[in-house]
């Protein structure tokens, strides 16, 4: 068996795997954070709780509209998205003139609520969720074994960022987004129904956590404490990143994942905190994170 | 926020001084009726109850030494309670230290804490403040559920109370509840002294405006990292009495959901108030013991009560009572 500093290869090619697809998640979820942050001046604690929502979604979908995980994976996103941009318009606007620290504790409330609700409806255990029909099974690559599935998340969450980095940077809807984070007086001045924009992105960036939740169902199972399990770290995820960059939110989601995939290899006990520990470093050496602007 | 009380009668008209007067003395007449009320408490109430309220207080009045009085969000406080209650569970438990000995160890142990997580928090400001706490209180977790002292999901069992200063019976329920409610006392001096001492007060203009308290040469750095500290420390005692009054420390104490609870115990009862802390507390405790009884999820009543205190109640029980006619008698 080939090896690698003294690891089997196949052992590093997988733990490299399921390390891409943490960070495809990470991914996802911090650059649905830094949207809603560019814009809100928020933080949505509720992210967690929101990508399991999307998970559940695909899972009720099935359960009770027998609709499978291709049209899921559209309206899923949907149905959270609207559920995010009405909570904006009920509740979140109340507090665009307060300490941002408000937003925070607010959806770390709707955060709990979400969980112990659905804690309460379908217990702590995850549920399953069927792999589909056209991505189950898996291909020998000759040096490893890939399960399609995986492969497919990697790929579509690959084009999800980048048509996202792309809305964002590239179009005119984006360019509104953009100039309203730099000052939204003057651009509301200009024309530009402000409101409406907050209202979408927040719903954008809900739905983002929502498609990460609806990819992450057939992996993981459907539980209701998937969401604050994986949230904290995307926290750390954006510490890392600085929320000042799209595209920084996209690479640092990928690199940490990968990075928490090695140390699974090398060092298996530190893969848990190996995140923080690098966000601890990069506070010491960058307070303001790699692709961050000194706030 | 908080009311300027350091006016002092001289330069006031009599008509003042004498309404000065009469508030201090109407604010002695109920310090001592609370004093009272503390110290019968235990011959109407469960003492483990009112010794769980306790701790609670001081933890929260503890993290509003951060959150009130110099405006930082910590979002890790469970890691000095939680962590301060391993360290003297384990002082008292393996090293058969003395009760007194085994909080102080707790104390000291949660200060280590607090200095390396401020060093580290105190880099960025705001929102990332709380993102950074949460997540080395996270890192936290993570250690306690992997390190042999700790003993993992099943945590230290049976911690022995023992004897303070080697001659009070520590297992005997009143003798227990005295001790809490003396370190309470002392911990709620100790915060009071603190918040307003110089030091608290350019915390206080910290809070207010930052840059301007840079801007007039105090080092902020080493302020926040002072306050941050000393509140670590007050969390240590807390959750040092805790261990010994439940006599095990376990995970759910160092866990995320725990800082939320004290983040919430606080907003509650009214951040920046020096007695709301206690309501909250007192509030919290009640409504988990209840429904506990009931099997309904604590989550979502919490989660609810943090959205309409968010959106409705800013300023807490106590912040709304100050504002209030009668509160502004006071």
């Amino acid at each position: 068996m080939t090896m690698i500093f003294g690891v089997p290869v196949q052992a590093l090619l997988g733990q490299l795997l399921i390390g891409l697809i943490n960070g495809s998640f990470y991914a996802l979820l911090s650059l649905g954070l830094a949207i809603i942050f560019g814009l809100l001046r928020m933080i949505n604690f509720a992210h967690g709780a929101q990508y399991m929502l999307g998970a559940f979604a695909a899972y009720l979908l099935l359960h009770f509209a027998g609709i499978g995980y291709w049209p899921a994976l559209i309206l899923a996103p949907l149905i959270v998205g609207v559920l995010g941009a009405v909570t904006e318009r009920l509740f979140l606007r109340r507090l665009y003139d307060l300490d941002p620290l408000y937003g925070l504790l607010f959806t770390f409330g709707l955060a709990l609520t979400l969980e112990g609700s659905f804690r309460y409806l379908y217990g702590a255990s995850g549920q399953p969720y069927a792999t589909p029909a056209a991505l189950a099974g898996g291909t020998n690559l000759g040096f490893m074994f890939l399960p399609i599935y995986r492969g497919w998340v990697v790929v579509v969450s690959l084009i999800v960022c980048l048509a996202t980095w792309f809305l964002i940077e590239k179009t005119k809807l984006g360019a509104y987004l953009r100039a309203a984070t730099e000052n939204a007086t003057l651009v509301q001045a200009f024309g530009v129904n402000v409101p409406v924009l907050l209202t979408f992105t927040y719903g954008l960036g809900v739905a983002l956590a929502a498609f990460a939740g609806v990819l992450a169902a057939p992996i993981y199972q459907v539980s209701p404490l998937m969401g604050s399990n994986i949230i904290i770290v995307v926290f750390a995820v954006v510490v890392v990143g600085g929320m000042g960059s799209i595209m920084g939110a996209i690479v640092t989601g990928y690199m940490l994942g990968i990075a928490e995939g090695l140390t699974k290899v090398f060092y298996p006990e530190a893969s848990n905190i190996v995140i923080f520990v690098i966000m601890a470093i990069v506070l010491l050496i960058r307070p303001a994170g790699l692709f961050g602007r000194e706030a | 926020m908080s009311r300027s009380t350091s006016t002092s009668t001289a330069t006031m008209t009599p008509l003042a001084a004498g309404r000065q007067k009469s508030r201090t003395t109407l604010r002695l007449v109920l310090a001592v009726i609370a004093l009272g009320l503390l110290l019968a408490a235990p011959f109407f109430v469960y003492p483990i109850f009112l010794m769980k309220v306790l701790c609670f207080a001081l933890f929260a009045c503890a993290f509003n030494v951060l959150l009130g009085y110099t405006g930082l969000l910590s979002f890790g406080h469970a890691t000095f309670f939680g962590g301060a209650a391993y360290f003297t569970a384990h002082a008292v438990k393996e090293w058969g230290f003395p009760p007194e000995l085994g909080i102080l160890v707790g104390v000291a142990g949660a200060a280590l804490l607090g200095l390396v997580m401020g060093l580290l928090a105190i880099r960025r400001q705001g929102i990332y403040f709380a993102m950074i706490t949460l997540a080395l209180s996270q890192m936290f977790f993570f250690f306690c559920l992997q390190a042999e002292f700790t003993k993992g999901e099943d945590g230290i069992q049976s911690v022995p109370r023992g004897h303070l200063l080697g001659v009070i019976d520590l297992s005997q329920p009143l003798a227990m509840y005295y001790l809490v409610a003396f370190t309470f006392l002392l911990g709620l001096f100790l915060i009071w002294r603190f918040v307003h001492s110089p030091f608290g007060m350019v915390l206080k203009s910290i809070r207010e405006n930052e840059a301007r308290a840079t801007s007039l040469g105090y080092s902020v750095a080493r302020y926040k990292l002072g306050a941050f500290v000393f509140s670590a420390a007050l969390a240590g005692l807390a959750g040092g009495l805790k261990a010994l009054v439940f006599q095990f420390a376990t995970l759910t104490d160092v866990s995320w959901q725990m800082s939320g609870e004290v983040i919430l115990m606080t907003l509650l009862g009214g951040i920046g108030t020096m007695l709301g802390p206690v309501f909250g507390a007192g509030l919290v405790v009640t409504l988990g013991n209840y429904l506990a009884t009931t099997g309904f999820p604590v989550t979502i009543i919490t989660g609810v009560v943090f959205m309409v205190c968010v959106l409705l109640f800013r300023r807490g029980i106590i912040g709304e009572f100050n504002a209030s006619r009668f509160g502004r008698k006071l």
